[in-house]
């Protein structure tokens, strides 16, 4: 009886051990795409995990993260491996001091500035960056072209944006110190999603973060104020991988999505998503389109 | 830890925590009166009279499945139309919290009057009073126990979930979590956190001490037969 039973044992931990280690071999490493909290940058992540899924390499999906302060703390610890960026921000992240702002040049300096245990890939052609907007009647009514047009009403004007913008450079502090604003007030709402378009519609605030790509600024008439003295940079849309996970082949399938995303398709899906199409949905039709789905 | 709270720009200022404490008891006390104010007089029919129990149970128990997240959001879309003011974001996050406060003040009423004893309603009548003297002399009285731990839960959930405030530009404890968390500030995420808990816990023991005061002796048990 004891013979056999620790045959037994022996054979079973035999067995697992060849289980265990043909799992290592076998499955490569497993991409762990991110996205920060909004619908736009859960969409990219979704057609980057659709694109990646479509050539057989693993993904797991960990959408909605957050802000940018804490889903690149969990990019560089390896909690997720792989999410969309904006170059420009993610610059102003890493360096706040930088004065580039060409797609070219920040993307230049980008690569200079990153972690080296990340990457990022090819840019893409399509951009998202920051405007602050008003509405058409508020243009009108304080004449207002561009964001130093705003210095001598600040004081009678209510902002709205992201929570993140009360601390960041591209946001309250760099408005205050580079133009020169001090709003009445800021209040917190999300990150250019309904709340903030609800409440700049309905004079809960006049002036609001958008994003370029938000597809109410031409369906409702809102005016994005120019940025002349480029507080926002050139948002180009960049992948932003962990070293550890990239191969050649994760490389050429987030190049490929890359190489074909540009800024009409950003504001055509965000339309969409705005009508409640599902974000998976979104991310599959953009895929088939351009052939980078499942064949 | 301790040094986010021993800094003094911590305590004062717009977002400092005087103010945003006071806000968020602000908040929590109007709800608790109106759900008061809208579900006592109800638990007071139903549990009287019997009628509608089957109805009450089924709508608190709908209401208590509504996500006051979504509700908020929802509310602060649909209504910040007609609102030119901070109305437009006061007026859905008090409605949420008056919705979730409904279900255990009503129930708490209901449940304490019908657990009368059937021969204590008896001899009331017995003795000649009338229905509204029935109410408020006995059962209401007798109640006491559950009416105000229905209240005390309510009161605690409305403290608690008063944070989602700060999700629709509002003030309250939920500001140094939403803002702490956007910015990846963990101390002052953790410093609301901690002060929605400790302000939930007072608000437990001040109502469980209102009980021991409030509660006729006799039904608490807190007389020895002798």
């Amino acid at each position: 009886m004891n013979i056999n039973k620790g045959c037994l044992s022996l054979i079973a931990a035999a067995m697992l051990s060849v289980v265990t280690s043909s799992w290592a071999a076998a499955a490569p490493q497993k991409v762990i795409v991110g996205s920060a909290d909004f619908p736009e940058n859960q969409l990219l992540a979704t057609i980057y995990a659709g694109a990646l899924e479509a050539r057989d390499i693993p993904v797991q999906k960990k959408l909605n993260i957050g802000s940018r302060e804490v889903y690149i703390p969990a990019l560089l610890d390896g909690s997720i491996t792989l999410i969309p960026e904006y170059s420009g921000a993610l610059l102003s992240y890493l360096d706040a001091k930088n004065e580039v702002h060409s797609p070219e040049a920040v993307a230049a300096a980008l690569a200079t500035k990153l972690p080296a245990k990340v990457k990022m890939l090819n840019v893409a052609k399509a951009q998202n960056s920051d405007v602050l907007a008003v509405t058409k009647k508020t243009a009108d009514k304080y004449h207002l072209k561009t964001i130093e047009d705003l210095k001598p009403y600040a004081g009678e004007l209510v902002l709205g944006g992201p929570a993140e913008w009360k601390t960041r450079h591209e946001g309250v502090p760099g408005l205050r110190d580079v133009y020169g604003l001090n709003f009445k007030n800021f209040k917190v709402l999300d990150v250019a999603g309904p709340l903030t378009l609800t409440a700049l519609k309905n004079n809960q605030i006049q002036v609001a973060d958008l994003t370029s790509t938000t597809p109410d600024i031409q369906k409702d008439h809102l005016v994005a104020l120019e940025d002349p003295k480029n507080l926002f940079a050139a948002q180009n849309i960049v992948p932003i991988v962990a070293v550890a996970t990239l191969t050649p082949a994760v490389e050429k399938v987030l190049n490929d999505v890359s190489s074909q995303l540009t800024t009409e398709d950003l504001i055509v899906m965000n339309g969409q998503l705005a009508d409640f199409v599902n974000i998976d949905d979104v991310a599959k039709q953009w895929l088939d389109k351009h052939g980078l789905s499942k064949k | 830890m301790s040094e986010w709270f021993l800094s003094i720009n911590h305590w004062f200022g717009d977002d400092g925590l005087i103010p945003l404490l006071a806000q968020h008891v602000g908040y929590s006390a109007v709800a608790l009166l109106i759900a008061i104010a809208i579900a006592f007089p109800i638990g007071c029919y139903t549990g009287h009279t019997g009628k509608g129990e089957a109805l009450l149970i089924g709508v608190t128990n709908a209401l208590r499945s509504l996500p006051s997240f979504g509700l908020i959001i929802l509310l602060v879309i649909l209504l910040a139309g007609y609102f030119q003011s901070d109305a437009a974001f006061i007026l859905p996050c008090i409605i949420v919290l008056v919705v979730l406060a409904l279900p255990p003040i009503a129930l708490g009423v209901h449940a304490g009057i019908r657990s009368l004893e059937p021969g204590v309603h008896d001899a009331a009548k017995g003795i000649g009073l009338t229905p509204f003297q029935i109410l408020t002399q006995v059962e209401l009285p007798c109640a006491t126990p559950l009416i105000l731990s229905g209240i005390r839960s309510a009161t605690l959930q409305i403290v608690s979930t008063a944070t989602i405030a700060a999700y629709v530009s509002l003030g309250g404890l939920g500001r140094l979590i939403i803002d702490g968390r956007a910015a990846n500030d963990f101390a002052q995420m953790t410093a609301g956190a901690i002060l929605v808990a400790v302000l939930a816990l007072l608000i437990d023991i001040f109502f469980s001490l209102a009980v021991k005061l409030s509660v006729s002796r006799g039904i608490s048990r807190r007389v020895k037969n002798s």
